[in-house]
């Protein structure tokens, strides 16, 4: 069951095409990574899922129903590129953010002193947002972000600009905030966190979505039937003597008494083949189907095209 | 709905929290006084340089020069042009009064530097006087006519103009106008006053929106505003928030005013009826009973009769539409121009049209305030741009009621249609960065 939907989203600026006919589906409690080159359209996709942009035609669901101006206060946005009013005191500004999203003035004081704490940021309540550095200003936009606990958070390169301690307390904030039910749409160019962090992963190039779904599904389906096998060296073993008709030599390395061998299957033959030959021979140190990273599978699509 | 009242509330309360609107609210009417007193004084005051001159008075004229404040006259019958540049070491001028003066009044200056206007003017005018005198004199003694000169001094008669207008659907209808008497000196410093108000308001208010604007987008704060709110919503409550700061501005300089005037009237003109001065009592009583004389008495009379109750009501009333309207039509064109601009330096080429068009309103203002009744003061009240300080130039003059409405309906359609075509630009502008907007761009945007 997905929790936002996108239905054949187009739309056009004057001089090029920023969204050609994408489509995606986002399950409920998923965190959904958003990939794709700069310029893919990624910003703008989000923009219109934000209703900052409308489409030019397409149609959005969230939670089933058609997405309406309403739904602003389901949603929270944190964008790329971050700001705040220099000139407004912190708590103020966290407090009219809050607001305009639909909580309550009290409510909202309570609630951003819980965060401040959490953060141990209290002292920054009455300081002007000039005053704090970017990394600080960055952990206030991230807690009006998720004030208002929305259902659906999209975050636009959310640890860009944070040092690593905070980058670990941002991921285990996002981690949490799913686990209390919000579903995550997350945009980024790390692909290593997407790895650690995402259920799902969509792929934009070229205004047009080129992959979606679950994120292990779509590295096995980009694994090319590759394998890696480790053995102990042995020279009189011959990998020739085991690739056959089937399978090809991709690289073969030694080191400290290793050998490294890669190999590719060109033709279909049961699964344990490779194994059933090689075991008689010499000893094996381990096995594995090559899975392709995220980090792979982002520049084959992408450059391929 | 409510999220507007939040924005408004925002933009209200952070501009009025800063010290810089309690600084410029305090300062702007001391500064007026100031320069007003300046500008008094620079006219009233008293030519103070001591100047010596010297008369070679070659006429059968008795001492035609007296001395006045500063400036002293030395008598000499004859002197030699050679040495004027040596006297003139001593003296500030040489004024000689030629011989032949009755039949050809002409008097040459000689000095270092020109002489001030004032001066020049004061010469010639003793001058005049004192030919004219002996002109008159013998004129009298050779009629032989018994007192013709105290007869002919009674000839000379000041008049008074008094100004009525009169507007043709007066309380008693088309037979009875109402007639309204008003001095025009007044009318006009009124319309005036009025005229520069708003300009400044409109600009400096406006702008204030256009700084706003650019504010956000160069902050990047807008991306998340307009997640939580409609582009459009979001500049309705901003252009209301600031305009309701203006307006308690407003607020403060007219109870500031008011106390200031009622305190100086009951500090110095403590004894006088005021109430009775306006329906027309006898000057001169009243100036014996309150210790001014009759001539500041009918200046304070003429500024009552001009500005009664009604009048003030009607003026103060269109003061504020014209001042919204035109606030309303130049803060959302200010708001485009923000939002295509990605920062101040930039907004000078959208700027350019604007400032030209509230100048040219400005000016023709101006003009209207010396003649409201061309053709240039008509069109320009009623054309929406201009309109705020035009009409309000001329309304204390008095304006037919259809070109008061006209110019109404005029300035409200046409600020809808602007705001929706401000925001059109908005919407796209503020989320477009790195570089400035072309006209064809803006353009472009508007069809998007």
């Amino acid at each position: 069951m997905s929790f936002f939907k996108a239905e054949h989203v187009v739309k056009n600026y004057a001089n090029h095409k920023a969204l050609d006919d994408v489509s995606i589906s986002v399950p409920a409690g998923a965190i959904y990574g958003l990939l794709g080159p700069n310029g893919a359209g990624k910003t703008t996709l989000i923009r219109v899922i934000n209703q900052i942009t409308a489409p030019d035609s397409g149609e959005l669901f969230l939670d089933g129903k058609p997405l309406a101006p309403g739904d602003a206060c389901r949603v929270g946005y944190l964008p790329e590129e971050r700001g705040l009013y220099k000139k407004m005191k912190t708590g103020e500004q966290a407090v009219y953010l809050a607001r305009l999203k639909g909580i309550p003035k009290r409510e909202a004081i309570a609630r951003l002193k819980g965060w401040f704490e959490k953060f141990e940021i209290e002292s920054w309540w009455d300081k002007k947002v000039e005053e704090l550095s970017k990394g600080m200003a960055q952990k206030v936009q991230f807690i009006t972000t998720v004030l208002h606990e929305p259902e659906l958070l999209i975050f636009d390169e959310p640890f860009s600009g944070f040092d690593p301690i905070n980058v670990e307390l941002l991921k285990r904030e996002i981690l949490a905030l799913r686990d209390k039910g919000s579903t995550i749409i997350f945009s980024t160019h790390n692909m290593g966190s997407v790895e650690e962090i995402c259920t799902h992963v969509a792929l934009i190039d070229k205004a047009r979505k080129v992959v979606e779904g679950p994120i292990n599904q779509v590295r096995e389906d980009h694994a090319n039937n590759t394998y890696r096998l480790q053995c102990r060296h042995d020279p009189g073993f011959d990998p020739g003597e085991i690739t056959g008709d089937e399978f090809a030599l991709l690289s073969r390395r030694v080191e400290e008494g290793r050998l490294d061998l890669v190999l590719q299957q060109t033709t279909p033959c049961p699964p344990n083949t490779l194994l059933d030959r090689v075991l008689p021979r010499v000893e094996v140190i381990s096995y594995q189907k090559i899975i392709p990273g995220m980090h792979d599978i982002f520049i084959r699509l992408t450059t391929n095209r | 709905m409510n999220k507007t009242f939040i924005i408004i509330g925002r933009e209200f309360s952070t501009r009025v929290k800063k010290k810089s609107f309690l600084l410029v609210t305090l300062l702007v009417p001391i500064l007026f006084a100031l320069f007003y007193a300046f500008m008094m004084w620079m006219m009233l005051r008293d030519d103070d340089q001591e100047r010596a001159i010297i008369v070679i008075n070659e006429s059968a004229l008795d001492e035609p020069l007296k001395a006045r404040h500063n400036t002293h006259f030395t008598y000499v019958e004859e002197m030699q042009e050679s040495a004027y540049a040596r006297v003139l070491r001593d003296y500030y001028a040489i004024v000689r009064v030629p011989a032949t003066v009755m039949e050809r009044p002409e008097i040459p200056v000689y000095s270092l530097s020109q002489v001030p206007v004032e001066l020049k003017n004061d010469l010639g005018g003793q001058v005049r006087q004192e030919i004219e005198r002996v002109k008159r004199a013998a004129v009298i003694a050779r009629v032989q006519f018994p007192d013709l000169e105290k007869e002919l001094d009674a000839t000379r008669t000041p008049v008074t103009v008094r100004t009525l207008v009169v507007s043709g659907a007066g309380a008693g209808g088309e037979d009875r106008p109402a007639i309204r008497e008003g001095s025009s000196e007044i009318t006009s410093f009124i319309g005036m006053i009025a005229g520069i108000i708003i300009y400044i308001f409109i600009f400096g208010y406006a702008s204030q929106v256009m700084r706003g604007v650019i504010e956000e987008k160069t902050s990047r704060v807008i991306e998340v505003l307009v997640s939580s709110v409609k582009p459009f919503q979001f500049l309705l409550g901003k252009i209301i928030g600031v305009a309701a700061v203006g307006l308690l501005q407003f607020l403060i300089w007219i109870v500031f005013g008011t106390v200031v005037i009622l305190a100086a009237q009951a500090f110095f003109l403590p004894d006088l009826d005021l109430e009775s001065l306006k329906q027309g009592a006898n000057l001169t009583e009243m100036a014996a009973a309150s210790g001014l004389d009759a001539g500041q008495l009918a200046v304070v009379q003429n500024l009552m009769k001009t500005i009664d109750l009604p009048f003030l009501l009607e003026f103060l009333g269109l003061f504020l539409f014209y001042f919204f309207g035109g606030y309303l039509l130049y803060a959302s064109l200010f708001a485009a121009v923000g939002a295509a601009c990605d920062s101040e330096t930039d907004s000078q080429q959208f700027m350019m049209p604007l400032t030209i068009v509230l100048l040219a309103a400005f000016y023709i203002g101006l003009a209207a305030m010396r003649n409201p009744e061309t053709p240039l003061a008509f069109w320009g009240s009623l054309v929406p741009f201009t309109s705020p300080i035009v009409m309000l130039v001329r309304i204390p003059f008095g304006v037919p009621a259809w070109e008061i409405l006209a110019s109404v309906a005029l300035l409200v359609a046409t600020f809808l249609f602007f705001t929706w075509l401000s925001g059109k630009i908005y919407r796209v502008g503020i989320l477009m960065y790195g570089k400035k907007a072309t006209w064809k761009e803006l353009y472009k945007w508007l069809k998007y």
